[in-house]
């Protein structure tokens, strides 16, 4: 499906808003650009789970572009990523190959996992995009230890952690929180507050709704931003970024967002827990649109450009599947050579 | 008396309905059992009947889970606690170890708490949603663990574990859910814990086994009757702790040769407890060495292919009775 962006005048004029950032127009683009592989890339993940070429759990992260496409672009070659299990649009936002992603997907050796790993798992060590993982909250801490690695031998990059609003209800997070705090350790927690664990509202699971506030007993840092805005995203994280990068202090950041999925393949879009008409009125915010518009008013992009870039798109996408639909399956002797090093 | 046919999950649904209906103490938690009825719907209609006191609905959190279980129980509450999949209970594995395992130890309380556990793989779940974690509970005195392969096994087992003084994890086989139907009574039975089951008669070889792997054996036991005429019993454990060491031993004494089944890892599960048992007890009445087949000792792949080669099948039990009937 073809983006087809509305000329019409927003209703504030924003058009120099990222100026003070020092954006340029090419970069601007690439936000874009990359939000809208995303996008693409997993709606054509749905589809090929519907054909039952990728199977076991799969979450889709349609909706929250903005939040990782803006946050990522934030960070240097050197920095630090960490991801949960909605991890396919981190991983192409950190640029990592779609066809190997889509490998994985489809549980082909040529994955980034072997195919050992599947949705759950995306991994770039060349990237230091350290994952993708399943168990929830889990992986918080070990943000803090790539950070803690990074200050103690001299180097000066940061560590960005993203998880969702339900994993802060891990004791983990808490944990990690307090240590990071204490030791002044350079790394960035993203809170995706997409409104729901699964089914669970926020306000159903959170005895303080605010979870950015959630770090004020640790006295750290902390903030919120709109998450359907890649540039409000990019100002949060950078500054949270070069502070860590500065001064050694960590931050908790809550993106407000939303999914415009259900929460895996098995959970329709809408049903018990929110209303067909709630996520209608979330989709007026749709992060991908919306800043192709803006761009397209600001004379960033014209029409003909984003049609080019859907086909381009188109491409990058079709050859990730025909990749992983050619590759191997991962040979059974390989099963036991990788459990040690 | 009456029965119906129902699946395996429908069976351990309606175990925990009659217990709640039958007792006031007894109360479900854990994450998205509501309104979305679980993530597999073995909670499904029961907020509708029963209300939000008594099926709640808890944050991402299974330490507090298991941990407020532990409480509630003390408190004269019968928990049901339930962890999303039973690769969670990592997250909360103080809780069952320290504090439920050893309260009635240290200070003769009872612990009334049931831990249900969703678990195994065969669905292409990957590492991190496939696990069979019993053997890590299995060491640890103080702990019932049961894990059923039937629906009539399921509904009994669940009754008996809610009815239970002490903390029972309840292992119940993903894969089983809605692949494994039977008849299930509609009266008030429980299955004894502790109780192994002998599940085909048999003279030749007897499989040990419990869980998924319980119907490969079944199969591949008709097979060889079928094609060798080698007359396979299957006893299935049921209960892992307690574990039934006189149906174990009889089996063994009967048959001579043991195959001893396991979805879990090879090294360090039940299977091996067992063999040490027969080797132990039953050693004159050996006519072939004990032999094991279980999942290989690597984290489960997501890959479909070497996931079901990581895996027990029908097949690989089918061989190994061969082997064993040869020798
Ligand atoms: C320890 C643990 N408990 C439960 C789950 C099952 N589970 C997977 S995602 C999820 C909801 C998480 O919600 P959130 O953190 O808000 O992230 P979102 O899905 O909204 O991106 C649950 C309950 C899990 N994977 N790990
Ligand atoms: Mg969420």
């Amino acid at each position: 499906m073809a983006t087809v962006l509305s000329m019409k005048e927003p209703k504030e004029t924003k058009k120099i808003r990222w100026k003070d950032l020092g954006l340029s127009s090419a970069q601007l683009i690439d936000f874009y650009k990359r939000m809208l592989l995303i996008r693409r890339f997993e709606e054509r993940a749905a589809q090929e789970y519907g054909k039952s070429k990728i199977g076991g759990f799969c979450h889709l992260y349609i909706g929250q572009e903005a939040v990782g496409v803006g946050a990522i672009e934030a960070l240097r070659e050197d920095d630090y990523i960490f991801s949960a299990y909605r991890d396919h649009g981190h991983a192409l936002a950190r640029g990592m190959d779609p066809k190997v992603i889509m490998a994985e997907l489809f549980g082909k050796f040529t994955g980034c996992s072997k195919g050992m790993g599947g949705s759950m798992h995306m991994f770039d060590a060349s990237k230091n995009f350290m994952g993708g993982y399943g168990i929830v909250g889990g992986h918080i801490p070990l943000a803090a230890g790539t950070a803690f690695g990074s200050k103690y031998l001299g180097k000066d990059s940061v560590t960005i952690c993203f998880f969702g609003e339900a994993a802060a209800n891990q004791g983990v997070f808490h944990e990690t929180l307090n240590l990071a705090a204490l030791w002044k350790l350079p790394v960035v927690f993203i809170c995706e507050n997409n409104r729901y664990g699964m089914g669970t509202a926020v306000e159903r699971a959170h005895a303080v709704w605010d979870i950015y506030q959630k770090a004020s007993a640790y006295d750290m840092k902390r903030g919120w931003f709109d998450g359907m805005d890649v540039i409000e995203s990019y100002r949060a994280v950078k500054a949270a970024v070069d502070h860590a990068r500065q001064s050694n202090e960590p931050t908790l950041l809550e993106a407000r967002t939303y999914r415009f999925r259900g929460h895996s393949m098995s959970d329709p879009i809408h049903g018990h827990y929110r209303t067909k008409e709630e996520v209608e009125e979330q989709k007026k915010s749709d992060p991908v649109p919306r800043f192709g518009e803006e761009l397209l008013h600001a004379g960033i992009l014209t029409q003909k450009a984003v049609d080019d870039m859907e086909a381009e798109i188109k491409t990058i996408v079709n050859q990730a599947v025909e990749f992983a639909d050619q590759s191997p399956e991962p040979p059974a002797d390989f099963l036991r050579e990788n459990v040690y090093s | 008396m009456n029965s119906k046919l129902l699946t395996y999950i429908e069976a351990i649904s309606k175990g925990m309905w009659e217990e709640m209906e039958r007792d006031p103490a007894v109360f479900l938690l854990g994450e998205d059992i509501g309104g979305f009825g679980g993530a597999f719907k073995a909670t499904k209609g029961f907020l509708q009947h029963f209300g939000e006191d008594r099926v709640v609905d808890t944050v991402l959190a299974e330490s507090a889970i298991l941990g407020a279980s532990v409480g509630a129980a003390l408190a004269g509450m019968k928990p049901v606690a339930e962890m999303q999949f039973s690769d969670f209970v990592t997250c909360g594995f103080n809780q069952l170890v320290n504090n439920a395992a050893t309260t009635h130890y240290r200070w003769n309380i009872p612990v009334p708490m049931v831990v249900r556990l969703p678990s195994g793989a065969g669905i292409h779940g990957g590492p991190f949603h496939s696990r069979n974690p019993e053997a890590w509970f299995f060491h640890q005195p103080g702990l019932k663990i049961v894990a059923p392969s039937t629906p009539y096994d399921a509904k009994g087992l669940i009754k008996a574990a809610i009815r239970d003084a002490n903390p029972v994890l309840y292992f119940e086989h993903k894969r089983l859910y809605r692949h494994v139907k039977g008849e299930v009574p509609d009266d008030d039975y429980l299955v004894e814990i502790g109780k192994a089951d002998v599940k085909r008669q048999g003279t030749d070889i007897s499989v040990i086994t419990y869980g998924s792997t319980v119907h490969q054996a079944l199969e591949a036991a008709e097979i060889l009757q079928q094609e060798n005429g080698t007359s396979v019993e299957v006893l299935d454990l049921r209960s892992l702790v307690p574990l039934d060491k006189e149906a174990i031993l009889a089996s063994a004494r009967k048959t001579g040769k043991v195959l001893i089944v396991h979805e879990d890892n090879l090294t360090g599960g039940i299977g091996a407890e067992v063999a040490a048992l027969i080797a132990e007890f039953a050693f004159q009445n050996l006519d072939a060495p004990i032999k094991r087949l279980a999942a290989i000792d690597t984290p489960t792949p997501y890959s479909p292919t070497l996931e079901e080669f990581f895996l027990p099948s029908k097949e690989k039990v089918v061989n190994a009775l061969k082997e064993l009937a040869r020798y």
